[in-house]
């Protein structure tokens, strides 16, 4: 063998080694999960709420702040990240040193740690401004945590939208705001939602911002956003804490179900992506 | 990529002029109506001089072409005619722009209401990603015309010679369009709003032959209701299409700085049989390029 042919193949495998490791391990989880928690994975899981007898206990109060977390992020993170990226991109002078200072922040900002956000939460939202150990606060935290991330995936998408978009709609004799919301925005929209679904699905995962600020672990009734509260992973973070074998697979179920709802909404996104993906 | 656009090669420039068009009869000067007139035209780029004093008539109901090299400023400055520098921070036109007498240029004077009267087809197609009667609508749309829309859609399907390849799929995709048709639609999508003149911006060359050949056959039928300005680097194109032909060329400062200035601007005949400046003849005949 020619020394450059082991070398192709030495690379080769070196690049099959590299694919199996994070293969192997994220079966070996899903397995694991799967064995241990798919068989709790029920009505009693899925309705009831907490208890302290395993065979009563479900994470209903759970299911149902996350699920609230879910659109109160959504309806705070997603719009003003949006709208900075579009004031970013296509109305921002781009020469001038406070927006390229922002620019910087921003990117800074989806590099900070999730407890950071929850530090700030805590003196910020629950302490100095006394909405307290609310779902509300908790959804707060949450969306300033993907607000980065929103605002750079939706500017890479109004980026992906030719300049000959912009300039064939002024020269018609549109505006800016016309170009920017007739043209550019709908161009952009696939990208941007792709991009949000990701970031969404980001929060819904997290839970040390949230235990930071006190998402209560036993919480008996269904939330609202003024209530204590507790989330999914909040919840599996208590359970598998709990001495009773029988709440290590409660949580293994638990995981189950945030899983399948965070693969529901990757799919979304792969979704949408694969369905109004353009060629210019 | 089609031959024809190879504007170095020597055989073309002698086929520029075969290609002139046998009668071209023009209206005596006095008689032509100017729509825009230029005098001391300059654009600027930062502190870069990219076009120097350009003096240009334009007339009315004429193909003017402006030709010359790469980088000589022809395409800067079609977009002065419809304020499109303006898009670009560093960019500074300065001069006399005048279109019907009124300065372009004058602080009162709206650059969106200037795009309404002066449409642009640019050098790609560049359909939005709408349907086909969605992008000939945009126009009549933002700028909130009155009257039926369908109407107007239709006249100007039918003003850019494509009515009859799309009348039966208006809501397709204009995506979905071949090349020649996508730059036919966005010439329907500037004539929409009723423009008095179109600006082209070398619409061809992203186009095959059989393609370019519909749009400039398109051009010579759209100068008798539009004034068109066209650049290209096709000299056959120019020869063929246009009345008046402005050639541009590129002079190279003490700092390798180019900056473009306006040769000589005359009937097109003119300038491919008989040019009066040496650069103009040098051109067009394929000695320099």
């Amino acid at each position: 063998m020619t020394s450059r042919a082991f070398k192709e193949n030495a690379f080769r495998l070196y690049l099959y080694f590299s694919v199996a490791v994070g293969v192997v391990a994220l079966g070996a989880l899903l397995l694991r999960v799967l064995i241990d928690g798919f068989g709790f994975v029920d009505e009693v899981l899925l309705f009831n709420p907490p208890s302290s007898n395993p065979d009563r206990a479900g994470a209903r109060p759970a299911i149902l702040a996350t699920v609230w977390l879910l659109g109160l992020v959504f309806g705070m993170a997603v719009p003003g990240g949006i709208a900075t990226a579009l004031w970013l991109e296509e109305f921002a002078k781009k020469d001038r040193w406070y927006n390229r200072f922002l620019e910087l922040n921003i990117q800074n900002l989806a590099g900070v740690p999730s407890i950071v956000y929850g530090i700030l939460g805590l003196a910020f939202l629950v302490r100095g401004l006394g909405l307290g150990r609310v779902l509300l606060s908790g959804s707060m935290i949450l969306a300033l945590l993907v607000l980065p991330t929103v605002i750079i995936s939706s500017r890479e998408a109004l980026r992906a939208v030719p300049d000959s978009i912009r300039q064939g709609g002024l020269a018609l004799g549109a505006t800016r705001w016309q170009v920017t919301f007739r043209s550019v925005l709908p161009a952009a929209l696939p990208g941007i939602a792709t991009g949000s679904i990701l970031a969404l699905s980001r929060a819904i995962g997290e839970s040390a911002p949230l235990v930071l600020i006190g998402a209560l672990t036993y919480v008996a009734f269904d939330p609202s956003p003024l209530n204590a509260f507790t989330a999914l992973p909040v919840q599996i973070f208590q359970w598998i804490g709990q001495p009773q074998a029988e709440f290590k697979s409660l949580a293994a179920a638990a995981i189950i179900v945030l899983l399948v709802i965070l693969l529901m909404m990757n799919l979304a996104a792969i979704l949408l992506r694969n369905k109004f993906q353009r060629k210019w | 990529m089609n031959p024809d656009m190879d504007a170095t090669a020597a055989p073309i420039r002698v086929g520029a002029q075969q290609a002139l068009s046998a009668s071209r009869a023009l209206p005596p000067v006095e008689n032509r109506e100017v729509v825009f007139g230029i005098r001391n035209g300059s654009v600027h780029y930062g502190s870069h001089l990219a076009l120097k004093n350009v003096d240009i008539d334009i007339y009315r109901n004429f193909v003017t072409a402006f030709i010359g090299p790469s980088g000589c400023g022809k395409s800067t400055f079609l977009r002065c005619f419809n304020r499109l520098n303006d898009l670009i921070p560093s960019a500074k036109v300065s001069g006399d722009v005048h279109y019907h007498g009124e300065n372009l240029y004058a602080s009162t004077v709206d650059p969106v209401e200037v795009r309404k009267r002066i449409g642009m087809v640019f050098q790609k197609p560049n359909p939005f990603p709408k349907s086909i009667y969605d992008n000939t609508a945009f126009g009549p749309r933002v700028l909130g015309m009155k009257g039926n829309m369908d109407e107007r859609v239709e006249t100007a399907l039918k003003r850019a010679a494509i009515w009859d390849e799309v009348k039966d799929r208006l809501k397709v995709p204009a995506l979905s369009l071949s090349g020649g048709q996508q730059q036919r639609l966005c010439i329907a999508r500037a004539l929409a709003t009723d423009p008095e003149v179109l600006l082209m911006d070398e619409p061809c060359s992203a186009l095959d032959p059989i393609a370019t050949a519909k749009i400039e056959e398109l051009m010579v039928e759209l100068k008798k209701e539009f004034t068109v300005i066209v650049v290209t680097h096709n000299m056959q194109q120019a020869a063929r299409v246009a009345d008046m032909t402005a050639f541009f060329s590129v002079e190279v400062g003490e700092e390798g700085l180019r900056t473009g200035v306006l040769v000589e601007y005359d009937e097109t005949t003119r300038m491919f049989t008989n040019p009066s400046d040496q650069r103009t003849e040098a051109y067009v005949t394929g000695r320099f390029g």
